[in-house]
């Protein structure tokens, strides 16, 4: 590692007029970009079969859409069309809902907890089987980096389906004193930036509370929920117990709206599910919003500043920032303000931005062509706002949708790029004096899904974590997830919780 | 000796620690069922369920922050301060036309029943919170607090026990409510402000409102910073009414319009919970 290292500051005094550090090594600048030239190192997709037509999967099988109209998948990396596929309609939507209507009415809650359980931890194992398969043709499909989706996306799918399994025979133990009944059907509705670990959010928990699903994947990445009705099949799961139709918007709308639908759960932007709500206003549908976030990551000056750095890279650019939860908002301690944000630049010049299937990206591909223009204007409303714009100095590809990682400086707190969703690579930083400063300006958006917190001390961490309105507190950490964890937010960030024992919650009735 | 004439109480209203009246002036009459004049009750603005709010987000931040120990005592101490005038309420709802022996029944419901949630405030997040076995190397845990802001939407019936069936969940886990009484008897409701006075409940925790509900639940449930609706008018027009302006800000909604505010169901956590956020901490371990 040491040859990675150079000195290439002057030992005497930093580059940004900051006070000497008193770490020895802290004027050492790791610079991995110029040293190391890395060959690419694709992953190779020879294996991974796309068809080049997909239907919708209802009452076990795939059926071709009534009216016959298909959508193009494009791959955002490449902006080449990898598949067509079914554009539902009113008529698609109400054969999915007969078809889970009949499959909870005559077999998936009448089956014992455990059979339904085993049904799950089978989905779960195929899962993993194939997730090679699964991870490429995420990448492909969403442009996101073959690391994340290898390492993070299908192996956590696969988790979120084996742990709620587990809950399908031990319902009664999660409710004090109550005994939980399933809903019915249930239309779920998933975002395109984690296509494969939300329909497991989604599906894992309401299969094991004894819920059929009509499930409609994000039209811009809808293959991986399509390969996911094939393990359906394959696993042997009753028909109608999982039916997927894919759309657009108006489809969702059909779902939203079905008369016979009795629980909705929409994970995507709060204009949506505003939209959403209002629509189910005075219905007796249940519903949970998982909605957008301004994540505030907050940074005190006594935290391990190089820590904090990795951690403030993984929340921002963690799947190009497409993140409902991602830290988009740093906001850091006057003291260490100037050395942070130094490090923070040093640090993204060395991401790598290109091919989603190189196992050296670190960032991957927008996801879409719409969603790279929105982070685009984004940049000119940061930029028109008086805001301080810094780029990391990268190579991006010229074919595709890809977005230099981001800084704006110079921002106050009523800026739009400070109070609004941006689901790109863009980052905000402010600064603060005391904590009180700190709570006022994280709470201050109308989201309160995620946050962060870097300190050494931690009595401030449960402090400051009190204050704080959202419904992840990462502390010394950023972006993590896992089964077992709730996951959900405060105000306009949503309300219900997916994850743990709390996930089952919107699926059962009492 | 002639016979004392008795002195009559003005009803205002109780919001923010103090007994304001309506800002517009307003009143409208109270009657018992055969139309008697009872009292003239604030008919209550827009304005006053603004000022309502301010005053119940002013008290969030210290009420929320309060220890789980506190909270309970401070709702005991509201049960014993009930306990001490309940000939009051007992002779108010009489006034409205109960029976002595009901009303008896409703004054000793509504004592019990906030005993009942004062005991919650301390083991609501040991039953409902989780420490979560992640598989990376982290401790994690996850912890139900206040939603903040809660709008109550009360029912005419059972005026006083109506009221604190619905008040007591809201408030004991930390959250902050403007209630808007019983429109045909709001006198209970109205005494039972004098009551928190009189019990170290904080100003601003709990704000009493009284009027026409055409003209309030409108406004609630579209103020943006109320975090959730408690009502218990079962009209489809008024639901709907209420879910649609929630959207705007989405905000919780719960509609709970039982018809025995008697009965023993109407004791239990998940009306705690109904009012609650899970919050999940992460931290790394390692050394």
């Amino acid at each position: 590692m040491s040859d990675t290292i150079s000195t290439n500051q002057p030992v005497d005094k930093t580059t940004n007029g900051s006070p000497k550090p008193t770490s020895p090594n802290s004027d050492l600048k790791f610079d991995f970009a110029s040293f190391w030239e890395y060959s690419a190192a694709p992953e190779s997709s020879d294996f991974v079969e796309i068809d080049p037509k997909y239907n919708h999967f209802i009452n076990g099988e795939f059926v071709a859409p009534v009216k016959g109209r298909y959508m193009k998948s494009i791959n955002p990396a490449t902006e080449k069309v990898l598949c067509e596929f079914a554009e539902g309609t009113s008529e698609d939507v109400d054969s999915a809902v007969k078809a889970a209507r009949k499959a909870y009415d005559k077999t998936w809650p009448k089956l014992s907890g455990k059979e339904r359980g085993k049904y799950i931890f089978r989905i779960a194992r195929m899962i993993q089987e194939r997730a090679r398969e699964f991870a490429i043709t995420e990448s492909m499909d969403g442009g996101k980096p073959i690391r994340e989706s290898r390492d993070v996306d299908v192996p956590l799918a696969a988790a979120y389906f084996f742990y709620y399994a587990g809950w399908a025979d031990k319902l009664e133990y999660a409710f004090p004193g109550r005994k939980p009944k399933s809903l019915g059907v249930c239309g779920q509705i998933i975002p395109w930036n984690f296509p494969l670990l939300m329909l497991a959010w989604k599906i894992a928990p309401a299969l094991a509370t004894g819920n059929t699903v009509v499930l409609k994947p994000a039209e811009s990445t809808p293959i991986t929920a399509l390969k996911f009705a094939e393990i359906c099949k394959d696993s042997g799961l009753p028909e109608g117990v999982v039916n997927i139709v894919t759309g657009a918007g108006q489809t969702g709308s059909e779902i939203v709206n079905h008369p016979d639908v009795n629980k909705i759960a929409f994970t995507g932007s709060t204009k949506v599910g505003k939209i959403i709500q209002k629509t189910l206003a005075g219905t007796d549908k249940k519903f949970t919003l998982e909605l957008g976030g301004k994540g505030p990551n907050i940074v005190f000056e006594d935290a391990p500043l190089d820590q904090a750095v990795e951690g403030i890279i993984n929340a921002i650019f963690f799947n190009q920032g497409h993140v409902c939860c991602a830290g988009s908002r740093l906001l850091v301690q006057e003291g260490v303000a100037d050395t942070l944000i130094q490090k923070l630049k040093d640090r993204m010049e060395t991401l790598i931005v290109g091919d989603p299937l190189d196992k050296n990206t670190d960032i991957g591909a927008i996801n879409s062509k719409a969603q790279f223009e929105r982070i685009q204007q984004y940049l000119e409303i940061g930029l028109n706002e008086g805001a301080e714009m810094y780029q990391s100095s990268c190579n991006v590809p010229e074919n595709g949708y890809f977005c230099k990682p981001t800084i704006f400086t110079n921002v106050s707190q009523s800026n739009r790029i400070v109070q609004e969703e941006i689901f790109g690579p863009v980052l905000t930083i402010q600064t603060f004096r005391t904590p009180a400063e700190a709570i006022e300006k994280a709470n201050n958006t109308p989201y309160g899904l995620a946050s962060g917190i870097w300190t050494d001390k931690g009595s401030k961490i449960f402090k400051t974590g009190q204050s704080i309105r959202s419904g992840v507190m990462w502390s010394n950490t950023y972006n993590k997830f896992d089964p077992t964890s709730p996951f959900g937010g405060y105000n306009e960030s949503g309300m219900g919780r997916e994850g743990g024992l709390h996930g089952l919650y919107p699926y059962v009735k009492f | 000796m002639a016979e004392r004439l008795e002195v009559l109480k003005t009803y205002k209203t109780y919001v923010g620690g103090k007994f304001p009246r309506s800002e517009s002036d307003r009143t409208y009459r109270v009657t018992n069922p055969k139309g008697t004049h009872i009292a003239n009750a604030c008919r209550c603005t827009r304005k006053d369920l603004r000022d309502a709010v301010v005053a119940a987000r002013t008290a969030f931040g210290d009420w929320s922050n309060r220890s789980a120990y506190n909270r309970g005592q401070v709702l005991y101490r509201i049960a014993e301060m009930l306990e001490g005038r309940k000939e009051q309420f007992v002779k108010e709802l009489e006034l409205a036309g109960v029976k002595e022996k009901d009303a008896r029944v409703e004054v000793h419901t509504a004592i019990d029943r906030l005993i009942y949630f004062a005991g919650w405030t301390d083991k609501i997040s040991q039953v409902f919170g989780t420490v979560n076995p992640v598989a990376s190397a982290h401790f994690n845990f996850s912890s139900p607090e206040a939603t903040g802001v809660v709008g109550i939407i009360a029912p005419d019936k059972n005026p006083l026990l109506s009221a604190i069936s619905m008040i007591a969940p809201v408030i004991a886990s930390g959250n902050t409510c403007i209630i808007v009484s019983s429109e045909t008897n709001p006198l209970p409701a109205v005494s039972f402000g004098e009551v928190l006075h009189a019990s170290d409940v904080p100003g601003g925790v709990i704000n009493i409102l009284t009027g026409y509900r055409s003209e309030m639940v409108d406004s609630l449930s579209s103020h943006k910073d109320v975090n959730a609706i408690f009502n218990s008018i079962e009209e489809p027009e008024t639901r709907k009414l209420i879910d649609e302006n929630a959207s705007i800000s989405v905000k919780r909604t719960s509609h709970y319009s039982p018809d025995d505010w008697f009965a023993v169901e109407h004791e239990n956590p998940y009306l705690v919970l109904e009012f609650m956020e899970t919050k999940t901490t992460w931290h790394p371990v390692g050394f």
